[in-house]
C-alpha cells in the first residue's frame, strides 16, 4: 500500500522541487500520508497508534526511501510522537498522527555532531515555565513546524531535560538552509524563549536514546529502501547500455562487481532486521543492534552510492537520471544520527 | 632515480612560491582551496598572467615555446600552484590538443593555433565521447563526409566540459564506416561558430553545470582543419590521452588536501575531543597520508621513466587510478569530517558581499557538493576500468 502511494503519488520530479521549495516538504503528499495511516503505524496502541514496532518503523521507512520520500516523518513526526507520548502528552501525540501538527527535534549543537548527550543551550526556571538559551544547528523539518522539542542542560539539574517551544515563541530564530541531498534544515537560535518542561526535569537521557534508538532504525530502513533502488537502477542500466558491441551487463568484471553489491546490500538487510527486532530489547542489547545496523548501512551506503555512479558511468553524474538523487542522499544519511565510525566506536565500547 | 631534491630544485621551488606570491589574487585563491568554480574571467587572467611569466606552456618543449622544465621541476610547479590555491591550466587546449599538433599537425597549424591557446585568442573544447560511445570509444558516429574542399560534420557528442567557454572544439569524427571501427577516425578541429552547431548544457548531480552536449548539423569545417591524415585520428587521439594522463596524478591538489583536512581535524569535535584524536579517524587519514606518500614516488618514479624513454606511455593509466581514487579518498574524508555539517550546502556564502549565517566552516560550504562532483574523475579521461585494460594489455601483455 505504501509502495503504491510512493510509486504514484510522489513522483521524484514532484519531491526535489518541494524539497527546494520555502517549506522544504511536501506538504500534502504528508497530509495524505497521514489519512493513510502511515504515521499512526510508527505508533503502539496504547498511545493512539496501531504498530509500533520495530518490524512496523522498518516496514514503512523502506518503502519511503525506494521512492526517496522527504517528508517529515523521521526526525519529526516518529521522534516527537515517541518523546511527547512518554511525558504525558497525548493530546499532541493525536494531532500528529492524524497530520494536524508537526513537531520538530533539535537535539545537536556545533561541535557535538553526533553527540547528543552534550548540550550546552541552558534552560533557567521563571516561576510557571523554562527560559531557552542556545543555538542548535542542522534542525530537519522545523521550517513551518507547531512546535520544536529541544534537549538542554537546567541551572540546577546536570542531568538532560527536554522542553517544548512553540514556532512562534518569543527570542527563536530560524536560518533555514539547502541540504545537498535535496531537502533543507535550520540553524535555530534561543534568547530567553519560553518553554515548557516535558518529563522530568534532569532525566531525559533514557528517553532520548530510545528516541535516537527508534530513529536510527528508521533511517536504515529508508537506506535499504534506497539501495533497493539503487541496484534496480544499475542492474537495469547494465542490462541494456551497450558498448564493445554487446550490454555491460556481459563483462564479467562488472558482473562480479554488481553480485559484490548484491552480497552488501543482503548483509544490510539483516543488520537492520536485527535492529528491528531487537527495538524493545533491554537498552544495552538494543543499542548495540541499533549500532551495528547503522555501522553496516553507513559503510554498504556509501560504497553502494559511489559503485552505482561509477557502474553507470558519465549518466550517472547527470542531475536529469535519478540515480544521483538516490546516492546523494544514500550518503548523507550517514551523516545523521551518527556516522560509521561514531557507531563502529559505540558498538565496540559496548 | 635519485629523489632527493637539489638545491637548484629547491631555489626553482622558491621562485615558484613568491611568483605565486606576488601574482595570484587572493580571491581567486579562496574559490579554488574551496573547490567553487571559477569564473571565465579567472581562468583568462590566470592563463595570461603565467603566458606573461612563459610559464603557461611549463609542460612544452623547448623548441615549442616551453620551458623545457624537467619532470622535477614541474612536479614542483604543479605542486607549489595547488598548494596557493591557483586555477588549473586548462587543459583542452594547452596539455592536450598542443602535444597532438606538435607532433602531428602541419607546420602551418602548430604557427596558427599554438600562439592562439597561449595568448588568450582561443578557449579548446574537447569532443570525444558521444551518447553511445563512452568508455567504446572507438564505436563513435559523428562523420564527417569530404566535399570540395570541406568536410561536412553529422552527429552528437557530449560531456564536453566547460564548452559553453569554448570558440573551438577538437573532434574525433568518423570518415570511414566500412573498416575495423579505429582504422576509419579522423582527427579535426571545428570553430564553435560555424552554422549548425548547437550547444547544449548537461547539469550534473551536484547542481553544477561543466558539461553540454554538442550537436552538429551539417556543420562545414575547412579540410585544412583536419589534423595529420585522414584515418589515422585513433592513434593522435591515443597519444592525446596518455599525455592528459601526465600530471593526473593530482599530487599537488592531493596533498593540499591532506593539510586542509589536518587543519579542519583539529577544530571538529567528536565525543567532546578535537577529531584528530578520534582513533578511527586518525587512523583513515593515516592511511590517506601514506598512500599520498606511495603515490608521490610513484609520480616521479613513472615520470623519470618518461623522460629517460619516448614520452609518456601506458604507466599513465597507474597515476591516472591511483590519482584520481586518492583525490576521491580525500574529498570523501572531508566530507566525513564535518560530521552533521557535510549536509549543508550553502554556496551562496562564497557569493560577494554575503554577511549572512554561515553552517558549515566557510571553505567547506560546498564540500559535500565537491565530493559528489568528484565522482567525475574515476570516470572522465578514460574510465579506471578501461585503464585496467590498458594495464593489462600493455603492461601485463595479458
Amino acid at each position: 500500500m505504501i509502495g503504491k502511494f510512493v510509486q504514484n503519488e510522489y513522483p521524484l520530479k514532484e519531491r526535489l522541487d518541494a524539497g527546494a521549495s520555502d517549506l522544504g516538504y511536501n506538504f500534502q503528499a504528508y497530509a495524505q500520508m497521514a489519512d493513510l495511516g502511515l504515521i499512526g503505524a510508527l505508533f503502539d496502541e496504547e498511545i493512539g497508534g496501531f504498530g509500533g514496532a520495530g518490524f512496523d518503523i522498518a516496514t514503512v521507512f523502506t518503502e519511503l526511501g525506494k521512492g526517496l520520500v522527504n517528508e517529515p516523518l523521521n526526525d519529526t513526526a516518529l521522534a516527537s510522537g515517541y518523546i511527547l507520548a512518554h511525558t504525558g502528552h497525548l493530546d499532541w501525540v493525536e494531532q500528529i498522527i492524524s497530520g494536524k501538527k508537526r513537531v520538530a527535534l533539535a537535539l545537536i549543537e556545533n561541535g557535538a555532531d553526533y553527540d547528543w548527550y552534550l548540550p550546552e543551550t541552558t534552560a533557567i526556571s521563571s516561576g510557571d515555565g523554562w527560559n531557552l538559551t542556545g543555538k542548535k544547528t542542522s534542525v530537519k523539518f522545523a521550517h513551518g513546524a507547531d512546535a520544536v522539542i529541544v534537549s538542554a542542560k537546567t541551572n540546577t539539574s546536570d542531568g538532560l531535560s527536554l522542553f517544548l517551544v512553540t514556532g512562534d515563541a518569543p527570542g527563536i530564530t530560524q536560518h533555514r538552509f539547502q541540504t545537498v541531498d535535496g531537502g533543507s534544515a535550520c540553524d535555530i537560535s534561543l534568547a530567553d524563549t519560553p518553554s515548557l518542561l516535558l518529563g522530568v526535569e534532569g532525566g531525559s537521557y533514557e528517553i532520548i536514546d530510545a528516541t535516537a534508538a527508534r530513529c536510527t532504525l528508521a533511517l536504515c530502513a529508508e537506506a535499504l529502501g534506497i539501495m533497493d533502488s539503487i541496484k534496480t537502477m544499475t542492474v537495469d542500466y547494465l542490462r541494456t547500455r551497450q558498448q564493445f558491441g554487446t550490454v555491460l551487463g556481459k563483462f564479467q568484471a562488472l558482473q562480479h562487481r554488481t553480485a559484490q553489491m548484491l552480497l552488501e546490500i543482503e548483509q544490510a538487510k539483516s543488520a537492520v532486521t536485527n535492529a528491528a527486532r531487537d527495538l524493545n530489547a533491554p537498552t544495552d542489547e538494543r543499542n548495540r543492534a541499533i549500532s551495528a545496523a547503522k555501522y553496516s548501512i553507513g559503510r554498504i551506503g556509501c560504497y553502494l552510492a559511489e559503485e552505482a555512479i561509477q557502474l553507470h558511468g558519465g549518466i550517472g553524474m547527470t542531475w536529469e537520471y535519478d540515480l544521483g538523487h538516490f546516492a546523494k542522499r544514500l550518503v548523507m544519511i550517514d551523516h545523521e544520527w551518527g556516522d560509521q565510525d561514531h557507531h563502529l566506536m559505540r558498538y565496540a565500547q559496548s | 632515480m635519485d629523489l632527493n631534491f637539489t638545491a637548484a630544485d629547491l631555489a626553482f621551488r622558491q621562485e615558484v612560491i613568491e611568483f605565486l606570491e606576488a601574482e595570484l589574487p587572493k580571491a581567486i585563491a579562496t574559490k579554488v582551496k574551496a573547490d567553487i568554480a571559477v569564473t571565465k574571467q579567472d581562468t583568462e587572467f590566470w592563463h595570461a598572467t603565467l603566458h606573461k611569466r612563459g610559464w603557461l606552456t611549463y609542460s612544452w618543449p623547448k623548441a615549442f615555446g616551453g620551458t623545457g622544465w624537467d619532470p622535477v621541476q614541474q612536479f614542483i610547479f604543479e605542486e607549489e600552484c595547488a598548494a596557493a590555491g591557483a586555477p588549473r591550466i586548462l587543459p583542452f587546449g594547452i596539455k592536450m590538443l598542443a602535444p597532438v599538433l606538435m607532433a602531428f599537425g602541419s607546420k602551418g597549424q602548430q604557427d596558427h593555433w599554438l600562439p592562439r591557446m597561449c595568448d588568450g585568442s582561443d578557449w579548446w573544447c574537447q569532443g570525444y565521447s558521444e551518447p553511445g560511445s563512452g568508455s567504446d570509444l572507438a564505436s563513435l558516429k559523428t562523420t564527417a563526409v569530404k566535399d570540395g574542399d570541406d568536410y561536412i560534420i553529422n552527429g552528437q557528442k557530449t560531456w564536453t566540459t566547460l564548452g559553453q567557454y569554448a570558440n573551438m572544439i577538437f573532434c574525433l569524427v568518423r570518415t570511414d564506416g566500412t573498416c575495423k571501427p579505429q582504422a576509419g577516425i579522423s582527427f579535426i578541429l571545428v570553430d564553435l561558430a560555424t552554422p549548425g552547431i548547437d550547444m547544449r548544457p548537461i547539469r550534473t548531480l551536484d547542481g553544477g553545470y561543466e558539461v553540454n552536449e554538442v550537436f552538429f548539423t551539417n556543420v562545414r569545417v575547412p579540410a585544412s582543419n583536419l589534423v595529420g591524415e585522414e584515418n589515422k585520428g585513433w592513434t593522435y587521439a591515443k597519444y592525446l590521452l596518455a599525455h592528459e594522463r601526465n600530471g593526473i596524478a593530482n599530487v599537488g591538489i592531493s596533498n593540499q588536501k591532506l593539510l586542509r583536512l589536518k587543519r579542519l581535524s583539529l577544530t571538529q569535535r567528536r565525543a567532546g575531543k578535537p577529531l584528530a584524536e578520534d582513533p578511527l579517524f586518525a587512523a583513515r587519514m593515516a592511511r590517506l597520508e601514506i598512500e599520498l606518500r606511495n603515490l608521490e614516488t610513484t609520480n616521479l618514479r613513472v615520470l623519470d621513466g618518461f623522460s629517460k624513454g619516448a614520452g609518456p606511455g601506458p604507466e599513465s593509466s597507474m597515476l591516472k587510478i591511483i590519482g584520481s581514487e586518492l583525490e576521491q579518498n580525500f574529498d570523501d574524508l572531508t566530507r566525513r569530517a564535518l560530521g552533521r555539517h557535510a549536509q549543508a550546502h550553502t554556496p551562496e556564502v562564497f557569493e560577494p558581499g554575503y554577511n549572512g549565517p554561515q553552517v558549515a566552516p566557510k571553505n567547506m560550504a560546498n564540500q559535500s557538493a565537491t565530493y559528489f562532483n568528484k565522482r567525475k574523475v574515476s570516470i572522465y579521461g578514460g574510465s579506471n576500468e578501461i585503464q585496467k585494460n590498458i594495464i593489462t594489455k600493455m603492461i601485463l601483455e595479458l
